[in-house]
């Protein structure tokens, strides 16, 4: 498959506090294939939902993307894009998908014009036609009786129904790659399933590329081709999803599975991580994993571990993986 | 005490018994006025050191059971014994001594914690309203109670927003352990943490109440968060009990179709292993027009389901070990049998009869 969408050393960086520079995505490498998902997993302050912003250029100020990183959308990269070449991409090849549809939705225009609106904009359609296809794209994420509900308010939704429409806008702009930024994370577990299905249901339909962002390896497991984990700004590791699950390369991955309760087999008494999170401003030196590492070696707090090739498209970031490193 | 996992007959620390809460809506220039019954014939009992997970998901009025219990918002009817007294007719000195004894840690401690207090003054000021030591002995409680939760003691001194999201969590066990509680609701105590502090969490609560005997009532969306420290596990859906079972009996053979829909939901970290997935279509009835049969119908796949289904409320009744409010609990919901945890053909789709 050749890649779609390939995201090179992108680093953002922000001011910190003292006049330094904290650099919460730092040296985030992607690609994205036609018909695939990847899923993009980490724990809050990985820096996972500021690489999705990145890829449309929605950095919040005074974040900048260093000048040195690429984003190339089937060769054009997205970094030397200005004025209408920018907005095509924005909502258009590349849709976002929000997990909060109530802030993300406007509560006071209904829920069809929302979607026409996004239409008319990316799109030649106008008057009835916009609104034809409003009320197809609307039918197409499973929207009961579309044409009633396009009248609806936000507020007069469900989640999962609100969750829907945000979809229906996302896909306004016929987009090649769908960012689905925590998408389920506000919604109940009956409902989350529903929607997770529906995404996978647009992506075989649409040929789209899916990038699922989640904090859930659980979520992930039964939805995505590929998986990459985050880390304090970085990608740890970034494997099929089999074998990720089968046989997981990193530490931090290990000591993920570790600590999520299941409902197969008995009930073990969980395996925590020790400690917390380090913030963008703190990262750790070295391996920024290390201080919580459980595998953890006298060079990890020294020397910045490699990344380790090991397969076509898997890597891992750890010294242990490295022969002689020990 | 009570080892955990382990099941005894011990008599009641908790009776409930139908529990009833009804919500007005509406009224002037705020629509048509409707009444919401936010729990509806609620029944358990708890026994001492045992937990009780209380699953649901969000509107099932599963919080609202803890804060009634609480009283921290009044029953509409029903009763609940505490340690043998009626906790709802209790007034004044009564009411805050059988508080201290039930106590409660929410899900985010960032909004339970008053932000300009301290971490030291806010676990030690239980310890001051009830009087429970003199003042000089306080400090030294608290440096205890600090060590019991994880926390080093120099915590004491840091306000909310200088702690981890876990270490505001543990402030707020430390703040409830202080009074000595028998019994401890733990609403969502974990739901707003990262995975890897969530397990820290949830494995110092079952230290707690393996060193202590604290009975819990924990009340969470998720089942695999539940099933780690739940004894038993009752389901509520639309302010109901629909099903409560042994915590094992309930993964593993779950009875009522609600029940089977939620534990296909929860995600399985392990692609070789995907379950039947279930996916449920349509929505819950609306709160305001609870529907005159079961309240589940409208999103029900069991293959028997009816017009009787649609009329008659199936009451909580004894099917095998779990107490069921279904009218078919006792047959298969999908045939063959293919509700279960073994590994199974990738994600065969259930017909759904209103998909």
């Amino acid at each position: 498959m050749s890649d779609l969408l390939e995201v090179q050393d992108l680093r953002i960086r922000f001011p910190a506090r003292g006049g330094g520079v904290s650099v919460p995505v730092d040296g985030v490498s992607l690609r994205l294939a036609r018909g695939e998902t990847l899923a993009l997993v980490g724990e809050s302050g990985s820096g996972k939902s500021l690489t999705a912003l990145a890829l449309l250029r929605l950095v919040p100020p005074p974040g900048v993307i260093d000048p040195a990183s690429r984003i190339v959308l089937e060769g054009v990269n997205l970094l030397e894009l200005q004025g209408e070449a920018l907005r095509a991409v924005r909502g258009g090849r590349i849709g976002l998908v929000f997990q909060d549809a109530m802030t993300s939705l406007n509560p006071v225009i209904s829920i069809g014009e929302q979607v026409r609106e996004t239409v008319a904009a990316h799109r030649t359609l106008h008057g009835k036609e916009a609104r034809e296809r409003a009320v197809a794209l609307l039918d197409e994420v499973g929207m009961p009786g579309a044409s009633t509900r396009y009248r609806s308010y936000p507020h007069e939704l469900s989640g999962g129904l609100r969750q829907r429409a945000l979809i229906a806008i996302a896909l306004a702009g016929e987009p090649d790659v769908l960012i689905a930024d925590e998408p389920t994370t506000a919604l109940d577990v009956t409902v989350q399933a529903q929607i997770l299905e529906l995404l996978d249901q647009l992506r075989t339909s649409r040929g789209m590329a899916v990038l699922l962002i989640s904090h859930d390896l659980g979520l992930v497991a039964g939805r995505a081709d590929r998986v990459a984990v985050m880390y304090a700004g970085q990608i740890v590791e970034e494997a099929s999803t089999s074998r990720l699950f089968r046989s997981p390369s990193h530490p931090y991955t290990r000591a993920l599975f570790g600590s999520i309760p299941r409902l197969d087999g008995a009930v073990d008494r969980l395996v925590p991580i020790p400690g917390a999170v380090p913030l963008p401003d703190a990262w750790p030196p070295a391996c920024r994993f290390h201080p919580r590492c459980p595998e953890v070696l006298a060079r990890c707090s020294v020397d910045t571990p490699p990344v380790v090739p090991l397969a076509p498209g898997e890597m891992s970031r750890c010294w242990l993986l490295v022969k002689g490193a020990k | 005490m009570l080892a955990p996992r382990q099941r005894r007959q011990v008599t009641a620390l908790l009776e409930v018994r139908d529990l009833e809460k009804r919500f007005s809506t509406g009224g002037l220039l705020r629509g048509a006025r409707a009444t919401v019954h936010a729990v509806n014939g609620v029944s358990f009992d708890l026994a001492p050191g045992e937990t009780l997970g209380l699953v649901g998901e969000s509107g099932s009025g599963k919080s609202t059971v803890g804060r009634v219990i609480l009283r921290l918002t009044d029953a509409s009817a029903g009763s609940v014994r505490f340690e043998g007294v009626d906790v709802f007719g209790l007034s004044g000195g009564e009411l805050r001594a059988v508080r201290r004894r039930m106590q409660i840690v929410f899900q985010d401690p960032y909004s339970s914690l008053d932000p300009r207090m301290r971490a030291g003054p806010a676990v030690a000021e239980g310890l001051e309203i009830h009087r429970l030591l003199p003042p000089g002995a306080i400090a030294g409680r608290v440096a205890e109670l600090f060590q019991e939760v994880g926390l080093d003691p120099s915590f004491s001194t840091k306000f909310p927003h200088e702690c981890s999201g876990g270490q505001r969590q543990r402030i707020g066990i430390a703040r409830a352990l202080a009074v000595d509680p028998a019994f401890l609701i733990c609403d969502e105590p974990v739901s707003a943490l990262d995975v890897s502090v969530q397990a820290q969490v949830l494995n110092l609560l079952a230290d707690l109440q393996r060193r202590r005997g604290i009975a819990f009532l924990f009340i969470a969306h998720d089942l695999a968060v539940v099933r780690q420290l739940a004894h038993r596990i009752a389901v509520m859906y639309f302010g109901r009990i629909v099903e409560l079972a042994p915590a094992e009996s309930l993964i593993r053979s779950a009875r009522h179709p609600y029940t089977q829909a939620l534990l296909s939901a929860v995600p399985e970290p392990d692609p070789s292993r995907q379950r039947t997935r279930i996916v449920l279509r349509g929505d819950p009835p609306r709160p305001t027009e609870p529907p005159p049969g079961c309240p589940f119908a409208s999103r029900c796949f069991h293959q028997m389901k009816n017009e009787r289904c649609l009329t008659e409320l199936p009451p909580l009744r004894v099917v095998g070990e779990s107490q069921v409010a279904c009218h078919y609990a006792e047959y298969d919901s999908v045939k063959p049998a293919a509700i279960s945890l073994l590994p199974s053909v990738p994600n065969p789709r259930l017909p759904t009869p209103n998909s």
